[in-house]
C-alpha cells in the first residue's frame, strides 16, 4: 500500500480507494500537457488550417475528455487515490519543489468538468466564432486556459497550483481583451488582471507562510499536518488560511473583489461560459476544498468571516442581476451570487455541498451562457431591450435556456435543486441558521431574476432589428448536450438514496487522506427542501406576474433602467382600478370585497414585493457597488495620480541618476540588514 | 598564515603583479579620455582575469574568456565605437561633470564588499589546487546536471542574435527599396 | 594563496565598474563598465570554486553562463546603441531624456 492509501484507510470516515495506479492514473499527466501542446501548435500552424486551429484544440480536449470520463467512472465505481510527482528543484535541504498530478476524488471531478464542459464549449465556439477575427488566436488562448486550468486542478502542491492559477489569469486577460480594437474591452481586461493580482498577493503570501511552517507545499502533507494539529502549522494557520481565502476571493469574485467579473463579459461568449462561469472562477472554491482540513482543524476562527463574505456575495450581488439590461451581465451577477453560495458552504464546513454546487453549476451556467450567446449571435446585441419574443424564432435555444434557468433557480428535480438544497442543509447543520435563511432568500432572488431574463428575452414582442434565426446545429447540439446533465446530475447526490452500485457524490469526493468535518444528510430534510423550493417557485411566480404574463407591462420593458418608475406607474393604475370598482357600485358588497382583496391586497403585495426587491437591487447597484466599491477604487486611483504629480519631478530621465539611486539604495539596504537588524 | 609566509610563496608574487596590472587596466577603462583606448584597456583587464583563472586552475574558463571576450566581444565593441563615430581623439566631454557622487558610491561599495570578505573568509586558504579542472568534468556538468540551464542559455543567445538583427537593421525608405528592386 | 586576495581584487574591479557606470556619458563606455563588473563576478565564482572544489565544478559552470549571457547582452546592447545613434545622432546617455515627464 502506498503512503497515501495507508493514510486514507487509517482515517475514520474516509472511503477506501480501490484504484491507486494503473494505466489511466499513471498517464493522467497527459491531460495536463495536451492543451498546452495544442496552444503552441495552434500558434504555429493555426492560421493555415481550415478551421483556424479549432481542430487541434477540440482534438486535444476530446482526448482529455476520454481520460476525464474514464477516471470519473473509475472513481464512481471503485474510488481512485494516487499522486505522481517529479522533483524539479530543491531549496536548501528539505524544501522540495515538485510538479506532478494528483488523482483523487476532488481533482477527478474537476478533470471531468473542465474537459467535458470545455469540449462542449469548444465545439460551440466553432460556430460562434465562425466569421470572427483572429479565430486562431482565440483557440490558442482558449487551449492555454484549458491547460493551465488542468495544471491548477491537478496540482499536488501549492506551487503548481499557483503556476496554473497565474496561467488561467493570463488566459483570462488575453480573452477578456480579445476585441482589443475597443478600448473598453482592453480596460476590462486590465481591471480583471489587476483585481486578480491584488488577490494573488494574498495567495502567494499564504502559500509561503504555510509552506515554510511545515516545510512542504504538498497538499496531502499539509492536510495530514492539519489533521494531526501540528504545532508549527497551527501557529500560522489563521493568518495563512485568511491569506489563501483572500486569494480565492479574487479568482472566485467574492465581494468586494467581484467587480472584475461583470466587466469580464467583454470577452467572446464562449469565454464567458467556460472561464467566467463554469471553471476558472470556481478555482477559488476548489482551493478552499483542497486546503479544507486546514480550516476544519486549525483555522476555524476565520470561518465566520468567510461565511459573512460569502453570504453578502450571494445575496447582495444577486440583487444586481435584477437591474442589468445586458443579458451577459445578468448571468455574470448570477454567477457571482452562485459562487457566493459555494464559498459560503465551503466556509461553513459543507465540503460536499460547496463542491457539488460547483459541479452542477458548471453545467447549467455554461448552458445559460451558451444560450445567451446564441441569442446575441441572432440579434447582434447584448441588451435585453433589443430582444423579446425569440421563443418562436429560436425554439431549441429557448427550451434549453429554460431548462438552465429552472435548474439555476432550484426547481425539483433539476440539478440545481439538489445542490442548493445540500448547501442549505449544510448551513443549517453547521449552525449558521441566519445565513441559511439568507440562502433561501437568495434562492427567491435567483428565481426572480432568471424569470425576468427569460421573459424579457424570449417572451413578448421582438424589439430589435432584422429577423433573428435559430443558431446552426453546431451551436444548438452543445446546448442540448449541456441541458441533459443540468437535468440529471442532481441525482448524483440525493440525500438518503444512492444510485445502485456506484454510491453518491459525497463518497466520490470522500476518497481523500483526512476525514473532513463534512456531514452529508442521511435523509432529505423536507421542511428545508420545501422552503427552498417554495422560495424558488415564489420567485418564478412573482417574476412571471411582473414581467411575463401581463401584456400591459410589455410596453414598459425598455424602462427597466429606471426601476422605481415602473412600479409607481403600476400603483397608479391600481388606484384607478379600485376607484372604478367602488364608484361603479354595480357589484354586491361581497363581490366588491373580493374584487378589492384581489386588486388591492394581492396585487399590492405582489407589487410591493417587486418594488422592494428592485429598489434594493438598484440601491445595492447604485450606492454600494457603483459609489461604495468603485468609489474606493477611484479614490485610490486619484491618490496615486496626486502622488504621481508630486513625485514626477524626480523623473529626470537621466539614466545615470537612476543607476546612482539604485546603487545607493542597494548599499543602504545591505548596511541596514547587516549592521542594524 | 603570517605575511612573511604569504609573501614567501612565489605564486603570490605572480598574483601581485597580475592583480596590479589588472586593476590598473580596469582603472584606465573607466578613466581613459579616448574611447578606443578604454576598449583596449578592457582587453588588458580581461587578459588579467584570464591569467587569474589559470592560477585558480580554471583552464577552460580562462580560455573561454580569451576567446569569447577578447576575441569576439571586444571586436564587437570596437565596431560599435567606429559605427557610432565616437571621437577617437581626446575628448573631455566623455565623462559627466559630477564625479563626486559616483566616486563616493563606488568607494562605499568597495568598503562594504571588502569588509564582508574579510569578515567572512578571514584566513580561508586556497590550498592544494592539484590538477586543473579538466574540460571533461566541465563538459559532463554542462550537459548533465546543468543541461536545462545550458539549453536555456543557448536559447537566450539565439534570441539575442535575432533581436540584435531586428533592432539594428535599418528599414529602407520606399525609394531605396525601389532601387534595390531595380538592381 | 588566500581566498581574500581574490575577493578583494574582485571587489575593487566591481567598484571601478560601478564608478564607470555612473560617470561615463557614452553608452559604449557604460557597456564596457558593465563588462568589468561581470568579470569581477566571475573572479569570485572561480575563486570560491577553487576553495570548495565541487565535484561538478559548479562555480566554473556558472562562470561560463555569465560569460554567455554577457555576450548576449553586448550584442543586444550594441544593437540598441546603433539604433539610438541612428535616430538621435548621439551616443550620450544624458541627451536621452525622452522618457522623463
Amino acid at each position: 500500500m502506498s503512503r497515501l492509501q495507508i493514510l486514507a484507510t487509517e482515517a475514520e470516515h474516509a472511503v477506501e480507494a480501490g484504484v491507486t495506479g494503473g494505466f489511466w492514473v499513471d498517464t493522467a499527466g497527459i491531460m495536463l500537457v495536451l492543451p498546452l501542446v495544442a496552444f503552441l501548435l495552434i500558434l504555429a500552424v493555426g492560421k493555415r488550417m481550415k478551421y483556424h486551429g479549432a481542430e487541434i484544440a477540440i482534438g486535444a480536449l476530446a482526448i482529455n475528455s476520454l481520460w476525464g470520463t474514464v477516471l470519473f467512472v473509475m472513481n464512481m465505481t471503485e474510488g481512485v487515490l494516487a499522486q505522481k510527482t517529479f522533483e524539479i528543484a530543491r531549496i536548501g535541504s528539505d524544501l522540495v519543489f515538485e510538479l506532478g498530478w494528483a488523482v483523487d476524488g476532488l481533482s477527478i471531478m474537476m478533470y471531468f468538468l473542465v474537459n467535458v464542459v470545455g469540449l462542449i464549449v469548444f465545439i460551440y465556439a466553432v460556430g460562434y466564432m465562425k466569421d470572427d477575427i483572429r479565430v486562431d488566436w482565440f483557440f490558442a488562448a482558449f487551449s492555454l486556459f484549458a491547460g493551465s486550468m488542468l495544471i491548477l486542478v491537478g496540482a499536488p502542491n501549492l506551487i503548481q497550483l499557483i503556476i496554473g492559477w497565474e496561467g488561467v489569469g493570463l488566459a483570462s486577460y488575453f480573452l477578456i481583451g480579445f476585441y482589443w480594437e475597443d478600448m473598453a474591452n482592453v480596460n476590462a481586461g486590465n481591471k480583471a488582471f489587476m483585481v486578480n493580482k491584488i488577490a494573488d498577493v494574498g495567495l502567494i503570501l499564504g502559500a509561503i507562510i504555510l509552506g515554510l511552517a511545515i516545510g512542504t507545499f504538498d497538499f496531502f502533507d499539509m492536510s495530514t499536518a492539519a489533521f494531526d494539529h501540528s504545532e508549527p502549522l497551527g501557529a500560522v494557520a489563521v493568518v495563512g488560511g485568511a491569506l489563501l481565502f483572500f486569494g480565492a476571493m479574487g479568482k472566485s469574485a467574492q465581494f468586494p473583489l467581484h467587480i472584475w467579473l461583470p466587466d469580464a463579459m467583454a470577452g467572446p461568449t464562449p469565454v464567458s461560459a467556460l472561464m467566467h462561469a463554469a471553471t476558472m472562477v470556481t478555482a477559488g472554491v476548489y482551493l478552499m476544498g483542497r486546503v479544507f482540513p486546514l480550516f476544519e482543524y486549525l483555522a476555524s476562527d476565520v470561518r465566520p468571516w468567510m461565511v459573512a463574505i460569502g453570504a453578502i456575495t450571494l445575496f447582495a450581488i444577486g440583487l444586481l442581476a435584477l437591474v442589468a439590461d445586458d443579458i451577459k451581465k445578468v448571468l455574470a451577477y448570477s454567477t457571482v451570487s452562485q459562487l457566493g453560495y459555494m464559498m459560503t458552504a465551503m466556509a461553513a464546513g459543507g465540503y460536499t455541498a460547496g463542491l457539488f454546487h460547483l459541479f452542477t453549476h458548471a453545467f447549467f451556467k455554461a448552458l445559460l451562457f451558451l444560450g445567451a450567446g446564441a441569442v446575441i449571435h441572432a440579434v447582434h446585441s447584448n441588451n435585453m431591450s433589443d430582444m423579446g419574443g425569440l421563443r418562436k424564432a429560436m425554439p431549441r435555444t429557448y427550451w434549453t435556456f429554460v431548462v438552465g434557468s429552472l435548474s439555476l433557480a432550484g426547481i425539483l428535480p433539476l440539478a440545481g435543486f439538489w445542490s442548493k438544497d445540500e448547501i442549505l442543509v449544510a448551513l443549517g447543520m453547521e449552525g449558521y441558521t441566519a445565513v441559511m435563511w439568507i440562502g433561501i432568500a437568495g434562492a427567491f432572488v435567483t428565481a426572480f431574476y432568471m424569470t425576468r431574463a427569460v421573459a424579457l428575452t424570449f417572451h413578448g414582442d421582438y424589439k430589435g432589428h432584422g429577423h433573428p434565426h435559430e443558431a446552426p446545429a453546431i451551436m444548438t447540439v452543445p446546448l442540448v448536450a449541456l441541458a441533459i446533465p443540468s437535468i440529471l446530475f442532481g441525482f448524483f447526490n440525493v440525500p438518503g438514496w444512492e444510485i445502485p452500485g456506484i454510491g453518491n457524490f459525497s463518497e466520490w469526493l470522500a476518497v481523500r487522506v483526512v476525514p473532513m468535518g463534512d456531514e452529508h444528510s442521511e435523509a432529505i430534510d423536507l421542511v428545508l427542501a420545501g422552503s427552498g423550493l417554495f422560495a424558488a417557485l415564489l420567485g418564478i411566480a412573482l417574476g412571471w406576474m411582473v414581467w411575463g404574463k401581463d401584456r400591459a407591462t410589455q410596453a414598459e420593458r425598455d424602462r427597466f433602467e429606471v426601476p422605481a418608475l415602473y412600479p409607481l406607474l403600476r400603483n397608479k393604475y391600481y388606484v384607478d382600478d379600485l376607484a372604478d370598482g367602488i364608484t361603479a357600485g354595480t357589484m354586491g358588497p361581497v363581490a366588491r370585497f373580493v374584487n378589492w382583496v384581489n386588486d388591492y391586497v394581492i396585487d399590492s403585495i405582489v407589487n410591493g414585493a417587486a418594488f422592494l426587491t428592485k429598489s434594493l437591487g438598484s440601491f445595492v447597484y447604485g450606492v454600494v457597488d457603483q459609489r461604495g466599491v468603485d468609489g474606493v477604487v477611484h479614490g485610490l486611483g486619484a491618490g496615486a495620480d496626486g502622488a504621481g504629480s508630486a513625485l514626477r519631478k524626480l523623473q529626470t530621465g537621466r539614466i545615470q541618476q537612476y543607476a546612482a539611486g539604485f546603487v545607493g539604495g542597494a548599499l543602504a539596504l545591505i548596511v541596514l540588514f547587516v549592521f542594524v537588524i | 598564515m603570517s605575511f612573511a609566509d604569504w609573501i614567501g610563496a612565489p605564486v603570490n608574487w605572480v598574483f601581485l603583479v597580475v592583480g596590479f596590472l589588472t586593476l590598473l587596466s580596469a582603472l584606465k577603462v573607466v578613466t581613459a579620455k579616448n574611447v578606443v583606448h578604454a576598449a583596449l584597456f578592457l582587453v588588458a583587464a580581461l587578459g588579467g582575469t584570464a591569467v587569474l583563472f589559470l592560477m585558480l586552475s580554471a583552464e577552460f574558463v580562462a580560455w573561454v574568456v580569451v576567446l569569447v571576450y577578447i576575441g569576439a566581444v571586444l571586436v564587437l565593441f570596437l565596431f560599435g565605437i567606429m559605427i557610432t563615430r565616437a571621437p577617437t581623439g581626446k575628448d573631455v566631454g566623455l565623462d559627466s561633470p559630477n564625479k563626486l557622487l559616483p566616486a563616493l558610491l563606488s568607494g562605499a561599495t568597495f568598503l562594504l564588499l571588502g569588509w564582508a570578505s574579510l569578515d567572512a573568509f578571514g584566513s580561508t586558504e586556497i590550498a592544494d589546487l592539484g590538477e586543473a579542472t579538466s574540460t571533461e568534468v566541465l563538459g559532463l556538468a554542462l550537459l548533465g546536471r546543468f543541461v536545462i540551464p545550458f539549453e536555456v542559455v543557448s536559447f537566450i543567445l539565439l534570441a539575442a542574435l535575432i533581436g540584435g538583427v531586428t533592432i539594428a537593421r535599418r528599414d529602407l525608405s520606399p525609394l531605396e527599396e525601389e532601387e534595390r528592386g531595380a538592381v | 594563496m588566500l581566498l581574500n586576495q581574490f575577493l578583494i581584487l574582485a571587489a575593487a574591479m566591481f567598484s571601478l565598474g560601478i564608478y564607470g557606470l555612473l560617470v561615463r556619458r557614452n553608452i559604449v563606455l557604460i557597456l564596457l563598465s558593465v563588462e568589468l563588473m561581470l568579470a569581477a563576478v566571475n573572479i569570485n565564482l572561480i575563486a570560491f570554486e577553487a576553495v570548495l572544489r565541487t565535484s561538478e565544478a559548479i562555480g566554473q559552470v556558472f562562470a561560463v553562463f555569465v560569460i554567455t549571457v554577457a555576450a548576449a547582452e553586448v550584442g543586444i546592447g550594441l544593437a540598441i546603441v546603433l539604433m539610438i545613434f541612428r535616430n538621435r545622432k548621439s551616443a550620450n546617455v544624458d541627451e536621452l531624456d525622452l522618457m522623463r515627464w
